[in-house]
């Protein structure tokens, strides 16, 4: 038995296999060059042809960046609860919708008011703690209510749990507010573009990716510098000698959902000033999908990698289609759009499974 | 084989006793399918089956408020008697539509369906309602193969099927003309969100504007659920064409046409979308990146709409979500009335509405005068006549001070561009 394993694995057809490399790996690897040489392929001749100007090429890529950033935003909730819980919080996007959706309305009392144009800074200020008070409120009582009762249960417990909790939140929201689209109000100084040469970039777009690189780099500091944060990881490395050195476990899960909660809301507003429209009580869904997808991409658990993912994310779904299925031939290429950027997850689990920053760790993690 | 017998005649009895008081007053009921009867004391039981879960319940809630603007408008009720509303989720899917049909027509109180909003869901409701004997007629759902009774070319209708809105085909005829000949396009551009509505429409379009000498330059499509619309606006624009035509939803829509203004390119292509943005929740999103958009659908401007969006307003207290809470409106008016032209009232005030009775009554409709136009059913049911599709142009008074519908600037019907900065002198549709 043990024997025609053996044989299998090291044979392909019959013909003997390079010593130490199974069949598996061969395939692996064919894969690796088949979509290495199709990008290769697509993306030169979509270069050779000029369909597209250097300007258009730099403007998808800032659309990306500015996309890719909220997506990372919301990916830090994400990877920030599966490093404590190893638990996938499938209903952390509706964390996002419900900052967004509520606050959308106190945008627009301060657009009638005037007060969103007189004081455009700090109003944006108080809608983004507004929003990260209410997602934060929401993850919270997430935990309390659907999670912890089922903190030592079996792994797919909770996983289902975040589903239904998820279709819970969504039409909560929509039994609140109804089912109708809202959206975000211009505000006056996000409307221009900055220039530099024959570069054009919208502001809003600047805006996007400047907050929340700062609102990461808070939330790195807060990990790595703080106590709450070393209490965070020592929970993250093993919760029960984190118990005896006496950190209290169910207030550093707490703290996490609420600081996930509270960067999702933050997130949904700066998706609002970045992208108005389409406010409304399912918002959170494709949301929340792409932030997984690029929190697995940077490795999941991991902060730096979050970001990293959800930016490479966001710029792969703005150039991939254009440069690479244009090329290739395949019409109506920014409709794969998500073919795309999930071929780009296979490609990196190929090359690296642990994700682009994801440790060894991550394999005891999982 | 005593107590089967003795059962055999309790249920005999009971069964005369539930029959017998029709009988015993001398009403009969000579319908062909068969009769609701209702009680002095019993409500008129309506149903609707709309979508009112997932990312397109906007849909099923814009149709809801204008069946209940419809029933709050005759004081809640029909023949004398409260009118009770009911309904079923038929979702945007065949199962939903399946599901929720089978759920009504379980129940005998039911006197017609209201629904479904989306052709998947109809093409699946419409045997099971039809087999049952009872009346469906959709405000909403397009797909030009519901109406057709031609299995060889994929038609769908059976006998109690109606709607009341324009099909793909006819619109998309109207939109490609109007593109092509009155606006002189030379190119096309169409975008999709790959349901079956919006690939028809775009597709019948792009025949007529074909057909008239134009040419489609790109056809392409986004995902529902899609936020950025600028790698797609990227690509259209490397062939600015002169049209860009979307019959797409909310928010996919919204986005659209709020990112088209920032993509260079694109600055002489015009906007062209369909009744699904014909709703100030559209204008309200986008904001003056909807100045000059195209839209077509029904005629809504006149008195009678604005009265209703007053009512929607008060009612609810927010805009419309969708573009056709008229339709089902009229959808409403056209059933009640016909149900009220059909009950036979006993002495003993029991009323008796015969299905087929109810069928015919809906077939024989001619010239009802509703907000969307003049409805005249065909025999497959459909009841849209086309004359009341209109041309409108986003201008500054929607945009700028919340008015609402924008203007009619070309009317098919009458071939006469109304007040038209646009259009080509002395150009016409055939």
């Amino acid at each position: 038995m043990t024997k025609t394993r053996t044989v299998s694995r090291n044979r392909i057809l019959g013909v003997p296999l390079p010593a130490g490399r199974s069949g598996v790996d061969l395939v692996i690897s064919a894969l690796r060059i088949i979509i290495v040489a199709l990008i290769i392929i697509g993306a030169g001749n979509t270069l050779l042809e000029g369909r597209f100007t250097f300007e258009q090429w730099l403007a998808l890529l800032f659309a990306g960046l500015a996309q890719g950033s909220i997506y990372a935003l919301i990916a830090l909730g994400y990877t920030l609860v599966y490093g404590i819980l190893r638990m996938i919080n499938f209903a952390h996007g509706d964390v996002f919708m419900a900052g967004a959706f509520t606050t959308v309305f106190l945008a627009n009392s301060f657009r009638h008011s005037g007060f969103l144009d007189s004081q455009p800074l700090l109003a944006i200020l108080i809608l983004m703690g507004f929003a990260a008070l209410v997602s934060m409120t929401v993850a919270v009582l997430l935990e309390r209510i659907a999670y912890r009762p089922l903190r030592n249960a079996p792994r797919l417990v909770p996983l289902i749990t975040a589903i239904g909790a998820s279709f819970f939140i969504q039409y909560t929201f929509r039994g609140l507010f109804g089912s109708g689209f809202k959206a975000y109000p211009t505000v006056a100084f996000l409307r221009g573009t900055f220039s530099v040469g024959s570069i054009n970039v919208p502001i809003a777009q600047l805006f996007v990716f400047l907050s929340a690189i700062v609102l990461m780099l808070c939330l790195y500091w807060l990990v790595e510098r703080t106590r709450i944060g070393k209490a965070m990881r020592s929970v993250s490395e093993d919760k029960e000698v984190a118990t005896l050195m006496g950190v209290n476990i169910d207030l550093i899960i707490v703290f996490t959902f609420a600081i996930g909660g509270a960067l999702a809301g933050a997130a949904g507003v700066i998706n609002g000033l970045f992208r108005p429209q389409g406010v409304n009580f399912f918002m959170g869904f494709f949301p929340g999908i792409k932030a997984f997808t690029a929190a697995v991409l940077g490795g999941i658990g991991n902060i730096p990698g979050a970001m990293l993912g959800g930016m490479f994310l966001g710029v792969i779904e703005a150039i991939g289609p254009n440069l690479v299925l244009n090329g290739l031939g395949i019409p109506s290429a920014n409709q794969l759009k998500d073919v795309i950027a999930f071929t780009m997850l296979v490609l990196v689990l190929i090359f690296r499974p642990q994700g682009i920053l994801g440790e060894r760790l991550s394999a005891e993690k999982a | 084989m005593r107590r089967l017998s003795l059962s055999i005649f309790l249920l005999l009895l009971s069964l005369f006793i539930a029959i017998g008081p029709g009988l015993a007053e001398g009403q009969v009921c000579e319908d062909e399918i068969a009769c609701v009867s209702i009680g002095p004391d019993e409500p008129v039981t309506i149903a609707w089956m709309l979508v009112t879960t997932g990312a397109n319940s906007f849909f099923g809630e814009d149709s809801l408020g204008g069946i209940e603007i419809a029933l709050e408008q005759r004081g809640g009720t029909l023949l004398g008697r409260e009118i009770e509303l009911i309904g079923e989720d038929s979702q945007c899917t065949p199962e939903g539509g399946q599901l929720a049909a089978q759920r009504l027509v379980a129940n005998d109180s039911v006197l017609a369906i209201i629904g479904p909003n989306c052709s998947s869901a109809a093409e699946a409701a419409i045997p099971v309602t039809s087999r049952a004997g009872y009346v469906l007629v959709t405000p909403t759902a397009v797909s030009s193969t519901l109406t057709s009774a031609d299995r060889a070319t994929g038609g769908t209708w059976m006998p109690g099927f109606f709607r009341t809105i324009h099909t793909n085909a006819l619109q998309g005829r109207v939109a490609g003309c109007f593109a092509r000949e009155i606006l002189d396009a030379q190119t096309l551009a169409t975008i999709h969100d790959g349901s079956t509505f919006a690939h028809d429409l775009q597709d019948a379009m792009a025949g007529a504007f074909v057909e008239l000498g134009g040419e489609v330059v790109y056809q392409g499509a986004v995902n529902v659920g899609d936020t950025d619309m600028t790698a797609l606006l990227t690509e259209i624009a490397s062939f600015s064409p002169d049209i860009l035509f979307f019959p797409i939803f909310q928010p996919e829509g919204d986005f659209l046409v709020a990112q088209a203004q920032y993509v260079a390119g694109l600055d002489n292509t015009i906007l062209m979308g369909s009744d699904n943005l014909l709703t100030p929740g559209f204008v309200e999103a986008t904001g003056e990146a909807a100045l000059d958009v195209i839209l077509f659908g029904p005629n809504l401007a006149g008195e009678a709409y604005s009265n209703l969006l007053e009512k929607w307003r008060q009612r609810y207290g927010t805009e419309p979500p969708g573009g056709f809470h008229a339709h089902a409106y009229d959808t409403t008016n056209l059933l009640l009335d016909a149900i009220e032209s059909v009950a036979q009232v006993g002495e003993d005030g029991v009323v008796l509405i015969g299905r087929q009775a109810l069928r015919d009554a809906m077939s024989a409709t001619r010239d009802f005068k509703g907000i969307t136009g003049s409805l005249t059913c065909s025999a497959t049911g459909d009841c849209a006549t086309g004359e009341a599709i209109g041309i409108f142009r986003i201008g500054e008074p929607e945009v700028f001070d919340e008015h609402w519908p924008p203007a009619v600037i070309w009317n098919p019907s009458t071939g006469q561009p109304e007040s038209n900065p646009l259009s080509v002198p002395g150009a016409q549709c055939p």
